[in-house]
């Protein structure tokens, strides 16, 4: 029997799932929009994979399950994962076990990006950028919209370009306003796109890779890597050829499926739940009210049935469990 | 409105577990019949939020949270208010903190208690003497000194309980003792009392069981270096130090209040020589110390080194550049962190794991070779 391990990357604008085989190699894969549901966006994930799998003949035996990404702990607790972990480590594992000799990682998302330095196969240093969203594709696909652009569009757009405009990249609302400025003295949209796609590579490199020294091989990921327009304007800045996976957009899914594989005890077989997409998930925020910290709290039900609760500082969240039901 | 019981109440910011050395102080040298001593609402939501509705929006974060604290000691009944002040710009606070609760109405007495030219013993005296006619410059001067005594055993203690927490081997045993002691230090009257209770805790300390040295070597060890305000006033890092205990992490932490009252002055030569090769000037407040301090802990073997400061943080972000280059000179990984008043703990849980997880598989590789 082949054993399996699934991966779940719930990001802010996207939800990725792989699942992997003994061998570490990607059976299925799903990639759809998070849209603020990141429940939904799971179950559509999940659910899409199993398909594939059974369309594959594949009998499907998971012994782990990890999950990533900003919603990590919610999906972790109601898909009842054995490993919830960070992006950082989840991107890094990824792109290692694709790229033995990668040393620099450049990660752009929908809503932070991240710098991860390797040596000896090894994650050294990281940078990871949440301040600002310049450098992110939020900022892309809202300049893209501004200019009638579809966002898949972009970075082919860019690469016409021969003069790109100069747009400032400290500041996404400095950078509109640039934006704005150039196109109404007739600047092509060439340019500007070319400008906008520099910007979000000046942008990544001023904020995360302060002092840090970003040495071959480089690995471009994230929803963004797949914009060829940032891909040629790191190559430019960092004069250094800069590699993309065909499975960019996966790495984190695929870093934490490898995680829970090597958490995994390797004769037990996972207790997951196969219904988990046709369940009643509901998650209800509230405040503690127990001290007067007031952690935000969030109660996950299961078809109206309280499972867990998250955001708590101390035990005083966790003690009501088992007592409250719902009508869901 | 005139309760003669309650003429004056005195109230000042929190500052980590140091409201009780500064209970203890006031307590001994103020009238009970006239006066009432008022500990700050613990730090909350709702201090952050007072804090950063009256504070001008770019002033550093500790600012905010002293203000917090003084608008709810006032809305509790406090009419006197105590303020310290600084190396940096905490030297400023106290005269804008008063101007703006001024403003905003609230009628008080305010103690400074250090300005740029250090502490002026007598004027701070004969403040305190308007509040209690009957007392005496001696006494007073002999409880500022007990005082520090008390701080510097609460400083002795927590460094030792920090210091060991991961090896201990119950769980609790640490958390429990240092609640007992904190309320037997707040009422404690004369050094034959506090010796006692010096004897009595630091045996109870030393009995707690450890590991043994040989079950210490996985453990990650790590340096806290930074500001001041960030690095003592737990609810203003998130609670770094106990998350990062949490984990099963060693931490070390140089900052205390003992440090900066009494071995600042005369260790930041010391530590400008040691840190030569990096600095020529001091980088003002705690600038210098992080520097040094970072070369110390990678000179015991630190695994990684944690760099935390408020938002608009001068000195520190004077040090920051140069931690980056004793960071590439001697390999090791330093996170820095800057704390403002955002409530979200996610972005900070996120790199604190990784960085954790990094260490790990750093620690892992290097024992495998």
């Amino acid at each position: 029997m082949n054993k399996y391990y699934m991966g779940i990357d719930i990001g802010s604008i996207s939800t990725k799932g792989v699942i992997i085989d003994d061998e570490e190699n990607i059976v299925a894969s799903e990639y759809l929009w998070t849209e603020a549901d990141p429940i939904t966006a799971t179950k559509r994930v999940v659910e899409s994979l199993l398909k594939k799998c059974s369309n594959n003949n594949i009998n499907l035996e998971l012994y782990g399950l990890g999950t990533t990404g900003s919603a990590r702990y919610l999906i972790g607790k109601i898909l009842g994962a054995n490993v919830i972990k960070n992006e950082i480590t989840a991107h890094g594992i990824g792109t290692l076990s694709r790229h033995k000799d990668a040393r620099t990682i450049l990660e752009i998302g929908g809503q932070d990006s991240k710098l991860i330095i390797i040596k000896d196969g090894i994650i050294i240093d990281y940078a990871m950028n949440t301040l600002c969203a310049a450098g992110t594709g939020a900022f892309l696909s809202s300049q893209a919209k501004r200019l009638g652009i579809d966002i898949k569009d972009l970075g082919d757009i860019a690469l016409k370009s021969k003069t790109p405009s100069k747009i400032a990249a400290r500041c996404t609302v400095f950078a509109e306003s640039d934006l704005v400025h150039k196109a109404q003295i007739g600047h092509s949209k060439e340019d500007i796109v070319a400008g906008i796609c520099n910007a979000v590579a000046q942008n990544f490199l001023n904020n995360l890779g302060k002092g840090k020294k970003l040495e071959d091989k480089i690995i471009f990921q994230g929803g963004v890597s797949k914009n060829i327009g940032v891909v040629r304007a790191f190559e430019n800045i960092l004069n250094k050829k800069v590699y993309v996976d065909m499975e960019s957009h996966l790495m984190g899914a695929l870093g934490i499926a490898i995680i829970s594989k090597k958490q995994a005890t390797n004769s037990y077989r996972l207790n997951f739940d196969f219904n988990v997409t046709k369940y009643n998930f509901k998650t209800i925020g509230r405040e503690c009210n127990k001290c007067s910290n007031n952690c935000e709290l969030v109660d996950i039900y299961k078809n109206g049935e309280i499972i867990d609760t998250l955001g708590g500082r101390c035990q005083n969240s966790k003690n009501i469990i088992n007592q409250k039901k719902i009508e869901a | 409105m005139s309760n003669t019981k309650n003429k004056y109440v005195v109230s000042f910011p929190h500052l980590g577990n140091y409201y009780i050395p500064v209970y203890n102080f006031l307590n001994n040298i103020l009238d009970s019949s006239t006066t009432k001593i008022l500990i700050p609402k613990m730090m909350s939501s709702s201090t952050v939020k007072y804090g950063e509705e009256n504070s001008p929006d770019y002033v550093c974060t500790p600012f905010k949270y002293n203000m917090g604290n003084f608008i709810e000691s006032l809305e509790n009944g406090a009419n006197v208010l105590i303020q310290a002040g600084g190396g940096c710009r905490y030297g400023y606070y106290a005269e804008v903190q008063e101007k703006i609760l001024k403003d905003m109405g609230y009628d008080f007495i305010y103690i400074v208690l250090f300005d740029s030219n250090g502490i002026d013993v007598k004027k701070v005296f004969d403040i305190f003497k308007k509040l209690n006619p009957k007392l005496k410059f001696s006494y007073f001067v002999y409880r500022f000194l007990f005082t520090l005594k008390i701080l510097n055993l609460l400083d002795k203690f927590e460094t030792y309980v920090r210091d060991n927490y991961v090896y201990e081997i119950d769980a609790g045993k640490f958390d429990k003792l240092h609640t007992s002691f904190l309320n037997k230090l707040k009422y404690v009257k004369d050094n034959k009392e506090l010796n006692i209770i010096k004897k009595d805790y630091f045996k109870k300390l030393h009995n707690i069981k450890l590991k043994d040295e040989a079950k210490r070597k996985d453990i990650i060890k790590v340096g806290i270096v930074g500001e001041l305000y960030t690095s003592m006033e737990p609810y203003s890092s998130f609670y770094i130090e106990r998350e990062l205990l949490k984990m099963g992490v060693k931490v070390k932490r140089y900052t205390t209040a003992t440090y900066l009252l009494l071995k600042k002055k005369a260790e930041e030569k010391n530590l400008l020589k040691k840190s030569n090769k990096y600095i020529t000037y001091a980088l003002g407040a705690d600038g210098t110390e992080s520097v040094a301090h970072s070369l110390e802990l990678i000179d015991e073997g630190y695994d990684g080194i944690i760099h935390i400061k408020p938002f608009g943080c001068t000195p520190e972000i004077n040090a920051m550049p140069i931690l980056q280059k004793i960071s590439n000179d001697f390999n090791i990984p330093i996170i820095y962190f800057t704390f403002d008043m955002q409530s979200s703990e996610v972005g900070i849980t996120t790199r604190l794991e990784a960085f954790y997880d990094m260490l790990k598989m750093k620690k892992e590789c290097n024992a495998n070779e």
